[in-house]
């Protein structure tokens, strides 16, 4: 065990665990930032995707002994009162049906604004294509994203 | 239909004033032919409310929402419908999910059942309400309560010119007598029901509130994981957890019926001990593999011990008599239902009673299951619901939770029980792989006068939904099953049996169609003529509403008229809708895709207009994903398939374009979050049919002949 001090969301937060411990459970177990989900645990569904530095990452499996002095931003650091344009858009096109996989949506689109504020549709659908919403929410995930594309 | 609704005065349990100068008025809707039988469940334990609502001094309306949340937006639209009745402003509505509470009733989410059963129960909820706001008003004003109306949160009296609100009102109307009946509605004036209403938990969702069961969290609760054996059939032999309770974190390694667990104090340690188990398991049933059930399939088709599941008029004569006749065959492997979120629950089992917390579509019957396992009376019992992350048939099931329960009263502490994404998919309660043999018989002009149908399932229960159509519009008829039992554990899975029947009777019939020269959609419009004209046996299905979905779709989709694309056609009435679809596919690179599926609906009167087409949309995606894609298959009683990685779930750029309608009626609300699935594979292999003159039979598709580029 040792103590990390971790970068998250603005604030320094420090954990003591074991260097292995996935940075997903770390958030969850141990800050109380349980809106970074766990799907699958082997980077294949999205759900616990970050930001760390600024790159979309599968928390899952990035051990909380890489972080160092990066940044890291969950959902729950995304924006100060919830109103990113992405979020703003998620409830305008009303796209969660059970909602699990949408805060790793969210964080995958906003790395892609963030680098490519205006994508295309082939550009989202490339990127969105690595989560997965079990309830089929695609139509309205794609959506949504565009729909905050035109307002960042 | 009718717009009275019966109230009794005894049926009105509870008026309290709350603390905060608030006002709770309880209410208790039971049919009056029912309430008698209701009371004294009441009075034994049993079922009470069906929904409790509230209004606050200051005008904010609280609705709980009892049944399960799973994605099928019931949390708004069941309030939607007792904010209509209601009158009150929707800015205003505050909805929280119940617990599991014996006040009210059907407190599931299964079967597509939730609106149908509840429907007339809501709106009579909000129309009594509104009825005592009302009078409570007119009495202040000394009107006529009939002079009054009410709109937006208000009591109005036009002719004075006097205005209430529902908060300035709620203490007094909280005296006025319950109305023995209340008027509901003209559809017409609906103002919410039918609209486009924002799902009330977007707000948590997007800024990730915890709202999950995964998410809950108890000062000193312990992390558990348990080890499963890998093998179905295969049952507990010996433990060494020495190591595994020598490291960081744990707390203790306790064995229960077949499973080891590990308790922790946080996932990570946990999941690195269950590694370093050293456990050793015994044979107790058959290992069966998938190349076994692909043998047994064969053999019980023709000489497995059928039982009869309907049979009309003399098929054997029929067949005889046949000028032509066609076969065919359909087999489906199992599937996983894997939901985001894996399967977790909370239990603290006390001294003094039980307390669960997680998700679950059974919340009743979790309990029952736990006070059965523990012996604890079901009213020492608590079970706060969460939100689900999917469910798709998988938290029918309990074990989760009777393995938490069980859990902490071993360990004697609160307990969070987790599985991970393998345990789900390995352990599951996957959809049984099923296979059908279908045969009609044609006379000269082409009319099917015998259909034979074999469904041979493993651990399926019935495979066959024998009264479905075409059954009641061909003379004869013959369904009937053959089930083979497996330790491989199975249970429903969004759209039982008929997420794959569906897509081989549509298939099928689709094969009798081109045989006989005929339009596939004139095909069904003339058998569904005939089941009306000489209805044969009994018929449980809407001649009228199954032919209009057909013609609405037929239209929709200009069906027969496009020169571009190969359409496919189906149609299935399932959980009290009719849903039909046509799919769009064009070749590209030699393969076949999907462009395009056109779906119309019939569910009765539309609740919540964004949300249902979100079913729609949904249950296609999920219909074509699982057919195209998935499969689970077994070695010795061994999944091959373990997580995301190896078991293909559809993603965003798989799905077509997808357009949805919905035929217009006076039919009362039934559900959706199953019935746009089970047509979708059918109208999807037609449609490749029709453009690559390849019949595919078997799930996933994707492994069919049709798929395989040449080389």
């Amino acid at each position: 065990m040792a103590i990390y001090k971790l970068q998250v969301n603005g604030k320094t937060l420090q954990a003591d665990v074991e260097a292995d411990t996935p940075l997903l459970w770390v958030l969850r177990d141990h800050l109380g930032l349980v809106g970074t989900k766990y799907g699958c645990g082997v980077a294949q569904c999205g759900a616990c995707t970050v930001h760390v530095n600024g790159a979309p990452t599968r928390s899952c499996v990035y051990p909380v002994s890489a972080v160092g002095t990066s940044q890291v931003i969950t959902i729950e650091g995304l924006s100060e009162k919830g109103d990113h344009p992405l979020q703003q858009a998620w409830d305008e096109i009303d796209v969660a049906q059970c909602g699990y996989c949408q805060a790793g949506q969210i964080m995958t689109a906003a790395a892609l604004l963030k680098q490519n504020p205006k994508p295309s549709i082939d550009e989202i659908e490339v990127t969105m294509n690595a989560n997965i919403c079990r309830c089929g929410a695609y139509h309205r995930i794609r959506e949504a994203v565009k729909l905050a594309s035109t307002k960042i | 239909m009718t717009n009275e609704t019966n109230n009794s005065r005894r049926d009105f349990l509870k008026m309290t004033a709350i603390a905060g100068g608030g006002l709770v008025l309880g209410f208790n809707w039971f049919s009056a032919e029912a309430a008698p039988a209701m009371v004294s469940n009441a009075a034994a334990g049993g079922i009470g409310f069906n929904s409790y609502l509230s209004i606050a001094t200051d005008g904010t309306i609280t609705i709980m929402s009892p049944n399960p949340e799973l994605g099928q937006n019931i949390m708004t639209s069941f309030p939607m419908v007792v904010a209509e009745e209601l009158e009150a402003d929707w800015k205003k509505v505050k909805v929280l999910q119940a617990n599991l509470d014996n006040k009210y009733d059907r407190q599931l989410t299964g079967g597509s059942g939730a609106v149908p059963h509840s429907w007339k129960l809501l709106r009579n909820a909000g129309a009594t309400a509104k009825f005592m706001l009302i009078e409570a008003a007119a009495k202040k004003w000394s009107v006529q309560a009939s002079e009054c109306t009410a709109a937006n949160g208000f009591v109005l009296h036009a002719r004075t010119g006097k205005k209430l609100s529902y908060g300035e009102l709620a203490e007094a109307a909280s005296k006025v007598p319950v109305p023995a009946n209340v008027k509901l509605k003209d559809r017409k004036d609906f103002k919410l029901i039918g609209k486009s209403v924002r799902n009330v938990e977007n707000k948590k969702i997007v800024t990730g509130q915890p709202l999950f069961g995964l998410d809950f969290y108890r000062e000193g609760m312990l992390y558990a994981m348990i080890q499963r054996p890998a093998q179905f059939g295969m049952k507990l032999k010996s433990v060494d957890a020495a190591f595994a309770k020598s490291m960081p974190g744990i707390v203790d390694v306790v064995t229960f019926k077949n499973n080891v667990a590990v308790v922790g104090k946080s996932t990570w340690e946990v999941l690195k001990a269950r590694k370093m188990l050293r456990i050793e398991y015994e044979k107790e049933g058959a290992l069966e593999s998938t190349e076994d059930h692909d043998k047994l399939f064969l053999d019980l088709m023709d000489n497995g011990k059928a039982t009869v599941r309907r049979k009309d008029g003399d098929v054997d004569a029929a067949f005889k008599n046949a000028a032509k006749i066609v076969k065919g065959e359909y087999q489906c492997p199992f599937i996983s239902h894997s939901p985001m979120e894996p399967m977790n629950f909370f239990a603290h089992v006390r001294p003094d009673g039980v307390e669960l917390v997680g998700p679950t579509q059974t919340p009743a019957r979790a309990r029952a299951e736990v006070s059965q396992l523990l012996k604890v009376p079901e009213d020492k019992i608590t079970l706060q619901l969460t939100r689900l992350g999917g469910g798709f048939g998988r938290r029918l099931k309990n074990d989760f939770a009777t393995e938490a329960a069980e859990l902490s009263s071993i360990v004697k502490a609160p307990v969070k029980l987790i599985w991970t994404k393998e345990d789900d998919m390995t352990g599951g309660t996957y959809r049984p792989a099923c296979r059908y043999r279908f045969e009609a018989a044609l006379d000269a002009s082409g009319n099917m006068t015998g259909y034979k149908l074999r469904g041979v399932g493993i651990n399926s229960g019935n495979p066959t939904r024998e009264h479905n159509f075409p059954s009641g519009a061909v003379d004869n008829l013959l369904i009937d099953s053959v089930e083979h039992a497996s330790p491989i554990t199975t249970g429903a899975w969004r759209a039982p049996i008929t997420n794959f029947l569906a897509f081989a009777e549509q298939a099928f019939l689709d094969e009798v169609a081109h045989t006989a020269g005929k339009d596939p959609v004139q095909f069904r419009l003339d058998l569904l003529a005939k089941a009306k004209k000489s209805p044969v046996g009994e018929i449980r299905y809407d001649i009228n509403r199954m032919d209009a979905v057909i013609r609405l779709a037929a239209e929709k989709s200009g069906w027969g008229k496009k020169k571009d694309v190969s359409q496919g056609f189906s149609v299935y009435f399932s959980h009290a809708s009719y849903v039909a679809q046509v799919a769009d596919v064009i070749m590209r690179g030699g393969l076949p895709v999907v462009k395009k599926i056109y779906a119309v609906s019939d569910c009765g009167q539309v609740v919540a207009h964004n949300g249902a087409v979100h079913q729609v949309m949904g249950g296609v995606v999920d219909g074509l994903g699982h057919a195209m894609y998935s499969k689970l298959t077994f070695r010795d009683g061994a999944a091959d398939q373990n997580n995301y990685n190896s078991y293909r779930l559809i993603r965003m750029k798989e799905v077509p374009e997808i357009e949805t309608h919905f035929v217009q009626n006076d039919f009362d609300p039934t559900g959706l979050g199953e019935p746009a699935l089970p047509p979708t594979g059918g109208a999807v292999a037609n449609a490749i049919f029709k453009a690559t003159g390849k019949r595919v039979r078997n799930q996933p598709f994707i492994e069919e002949d049709v798929f395989k580029t040449v080389s």
